[in-house]
């Protein structure tokens, strides 16, 4: 019985392969999943890490300029979010939450695009099927089923596929989501089902130690990953400001639940640098201390200090800064020219086919609108306005 | 000149606070270049400029408080080769002049490089000045409190078709233009029937819309004070409604408090917390109250020597000042009044307390606070005196700390400040005493057998009877009243 109830392990290994002075660490486990990531695929990780960031630095701006209703900052997980995403292949399908931007990024989603959603007049504004980047989820954990499900889904399609096959064509699912969200029911439910299903799917965790204001610490007495083997998967605990690392584990978990083994957990330990989304003061709950303490692990800085360390110069980073600038101006443009939709299309996205109820309804709606007084030049205009 | 108007910031804030102008009229400034700290009730936030040009009108002054959707900020703008924005937020290291350098290739998928942008324009921000012929603006005025005035603006009927486009595209969302109430069809034609012109009906709807009943109640209205003349544009009145309304007229029916006849005030804040303490005073302690008239002529004659005097220069000296003093002086000499009952595991007992915190209850804009002056037993009548200024100041500027509320032993109601003699104070709760000093003022007073002015005020008290019984408050009360009639007898 004593031994029963010891306590539960509250450490980790911790996956690292690049540490915060830039400084390329070996490991043995590891070093063969990042041998991929030579000086000029880091560059463009590098390039992406930055592009993301720049965006995200323009859509805050744009919040701030009454362009947005929210914006929700990536700042400080780039390096999750890239690594990640680099290792997706096409095929893979992705589940994002609402802050991965960056992900959405290397899958060829334009971030402009996606301002649709926090103007408030699309549910997307990209299209799933072809980046294989679903639309974002906004109420929390919701998306960790669907993975799941969807990773059912995709098994049963590549049944009967030989390895050589499934090495080539097969996919898999990767399930984004939170340390607040690992405090969710949803989770759980996602975590049971892929593991009786033997899912292929991989539940990536950016641990950005805050639920909005509830500190990690608060939601966990163990590191998030141990909570994996209770599961019976594989969980990996990875440091996820680092690039190189994140990109590896990932590769690995992929093509793990790829082939047929079943999921993975992986935790990426990395830190909100901004608010929860424009609309949080972070400095009310935690201190300007604990903020600059992350300071010198930032993403970027430690592949900048790598690459420089390495031999590239400064005109590459003279020339990412302008291009993201370029960039910048770009999605500035895109957002202030998105045209203002019409309630009328929302009754055309219900169903795919024509439908009997919702032409009814329409044809109520339109009624509705000319039955007032002043019935003539009924445009876009006046609904637009309404739904502002 | 382009207007950028306060943003909502959060989500669903209403309004904000000007903390800081960090852009001046006649500056140049830059896309994102920060105009304006603001604070709003979630945080204080840095607002960067959608625009490029020069700051032509500020609106607002530091200290302000704007509406979300107020104009905030008037900016020329200079043409469009400036209108690549500079970074929010500067990006570590990376500033040095660029040469080109070969696209990093990713390592999977295709967009290491920028993704494409199927934009022609690939480094202008499309002409702000017309924002309303391309897109529909920023979302300037979303929000509860915009949203109710600006949804759905209609043309008026009997104005040009086509003239709307242009009216909506030159009016800022923002503007409280003349709008169409809210109302469901049939109401709307009920209003038609009657003759209502629906905007000028007080809605009550959940979602600010005119009911039928707001409708109803409204036309009844009229016909009161209108005298039952029919509306001018109006041919036939229906039965159905006019009968009510006739009803109404000649007073049939039972009478009810037309809907906005009353003001409805939501009990929050410090309206909600006296509220709370004086129920739980009231009806935890059986009180007990007593009224005592006094010559205060002495204590009168003496805060005038004390405001002339030279230890007390600078310093504010009222009778409100000697009676703390007079009730100190007595509760040293009936410490059961400086008690509190209290419910104890072992059952009830009186604590009896050595030392003083005096209360004084103030109006302040916020409401009744009642801050009290700790150990003010150990005061001198000087530091008493700076002690009860700074407090009232405190409280006048609405900055009590709930510190300063707490652990209040007795207390004193100045009434008088208010111009009246006297009152039934209620207990401050926990206390056992509650002292009210009434106004003072000349009145006729017999000294010697003859009938003199004298400055005459009368001292009341509330004392909890479960605590203290009548003469312990008789002997308390009569102790204030000895040292306004003789404040000398401090001196002992």
């Amino acid at each position: 019985m004593e031994t029963m109830l010891a306590a539960a392990p509250t450490q980790a290994p911790f996956i690292q392969l690049l540490d915060s002075d830039g400084v390329r660490t070996a490991h043995p486990t590891w070093d063969p999943w990042a041998q991929s990531v030579d000086q000029e695929t880091l560059r463009g990780f590098y390039r992406d890490m930055t592009t993301a960031r720049r965006l995200d630095d323009e859509s805050t701006a744009l919040q701030r300029q009454g362009e947005l209703l929210l914006w929700v900052p990536l700042r400080g997980q780039e390096a999750a979010q890239v690594g990640a995403g680099r290792a997706t292949r096409p095929q893979d399908y992705l589940f994002p939450t609402y802050r991965e931007h960056a992900v959405a990024l290397t899958r060829g989603v334009r971030i402009a695009e996606m301002l649709r959603v926090f103007r408030g007049i699309s549910h997307g504004g990209w299209d799933p099927r072809t980046t294989g980047f679903h639309h974002y989820t906004m109420v929390l954990a919701a998306q960790t089923p669907h993975a799941v499900g969807y990773a059912m889904g995709m098994k049963r399609d590549q049944k009967g596929w030989d390895q050589a096959r499934i090495e080539e064509e097969g996919g898999a699912v990767v399930a984004f989501f939170g340390d607040g969200s690992s405090s969710e029911g949803d989770v759980h439910e996602a975590m049971v089902f892929a593991n009786s299903t033997n899912a292929p799917v991989v539940f990536f965790c950016q641990n950005n130690q805050w639920a909005i204001s509830v500190p990690f610490e608060v939601q966990s007495k163990v590191p998030l990953v141990n909570r994996a083997a209770g599961y019976g998967m594989p969980g990996i605990r990875v440091d996820g400001n680092d690039v190189i690392a994140v990109h590896a584990v990932t590769r690995w978990a992929l093509e793990h639940a790829r082939s047929g083994k079943g999921p993975v957990f992986i935790e990426a330990v990395t830190y909100r640098r901004g608010a929860h989304t424009t609309a949080d003061d972070p400095t009310k709950y935690r201190t300007q201390d604990e903020e600059q303490g992350w300071d010198e692990k930032d993403p970027l800085l430690r592949v900048e200090r790598h690459l420089r360390a390495n031999g590239t110069g400064q005109d590459f980073f003279g020339q990412i800064a302008a291009d993201a600038d370029v960039l910048a101006a770009e999605l500035r443009a895109t957002a202030l020219a998105f045209p203002t939709p019409s309630l009328t299309d929302a009754f055309n996205s219900v169903y795919a086919e024509p439908h009997s109820l919702v032409s009814e309804e329409l044809a109520w709606y339109q009624e509705y609108q000319a039955g007032f007084a002043d019935r003539d030049e009924e445009g876009t205009q006046n609904r637009a306005e309404g739904t502002r | 000149m382009s207007t950028f108007k306060l943003p909502d910031v959060g989500e669903g804030l209403t309004e904000a606070d000007i903390v800081s102008w960090k852009v001046s009229v006649g500056q140049s400034v830059t896309v994102n270049q920060v105009l304006v700290e603001i604070e709003t009730a979630k945080s204080l936030v840095e607002l960067p400029s959608p625009y490029a040009g020069t700051v032509t009108v500020l609106h607002a002054q530091e200290g302000q408080t704007l509406e979300v959707g107020a104009p905030l900020i008037e900016v020329a703008e200079a043409g469009a080769g400036n209108a690549t924005p500079v970074p929010a937020t500067s990006v570590p290291a990376t500033s040095a002049p660029s040469t080109s350098v070969p696209d990093a290739a990713g390592s999977g998928s295709a967009a290491a490089s920028p993704p494409a942008v199927e934009s022609p324009a690939t480094s202008s921000v499309p002409a702000e000045s017309t924002p309303a012929e391309s897109s529909p603006g920023p979302l300037v005025g979303s929000g509860p409190v915009a949203d109710s005035v600006k949804r759905r603006p209609r043309v008026r009927p009997g104005q040009r078709p086509g003239h709307h486009g242009a009216h909506a595209a030159a009016t800022p969302a923002s503007e409280p233009h003349h709008h169409r109430a809210l109302a469901k069809p049939p109401v709307r034609k009920l209003a038609r029937e009657l003759g209502v012109d629906l905007s000028q009906v007080p809605p009550t709807g959940a979602r600010g819309e005119v009911t039928r009943e707001d409708l109803s109640a409204f036309a009844d209205r009229r016909l009161h004070t209108t005298g039952l003349s029919a509306p001018a544009s109006q041919g036939t009145q229906p039965a159905a409604a006019s009968s009510g309304a006739l009803a109404a007229a000649f007073g049939a029916g039972s009478w009810q408090a037309p809907a906005d006849s009353i003001e409805r005030v939501p009990v929050k804040g410090v309206r909600k917390a006296t509220a709370a303490a004086m129920v739980s005073s009231a009806f935890t302690a059986p009180h007990v109250s007593l009224f005592v008239d006094v010559d205060a002529t002495r204590t009168m004659e003496f805060v005038k020597r004390l405001k002339g005097s030279r230890d007390f220069q600078g310093v504010k000296v009222t009778p409100l000042l000697i009676v703390a003093k007079a009730v100190l002086w007595a509760a040293a000499r009936t410490p059961q009044i400086n008690a509190s009952w209290v419910q104890t595991e072992q059952g009830a007992e009186i604590q009896i307390k050595s030392f003083v915190n005096l209360g004084i209850a103030a109006a302040t804009p916020r409401g009744l606070v009642v801050p009290n002056v700790k150990d003010a037993q150990e005061l001198s009548l000087r530091e008493l005196a700076l002690a009860l200024e700074h407090l009232g100041a405190t409280a006048r500027d609405g900055k009590t700390s709930p510190a300063d509320m707490r652990d209040g032993t007795v207390t004193i109601t100045n009434v008088g400040a208010l111009g009246v003699d006297t009152g039934t104070p209620i207990l401050n709760p926990g206390e056992v005493a509650i002292v009210a000093f009434g106004t003072v003022r000349e009145r006729p007073w017999v000294v010697d057998g003859q009938v003199v002015p004298r400055f005459v005020t009368t001292v009341g008290g509330s004392f909890d009877h479960r605590v203290v019984d009548g003469d312990q408050c008789a002997r308390f009360l009569a102790d204030v009243a000895s040292i306004l009639e003789e404040p000398a007898l401090l001196l002992d």
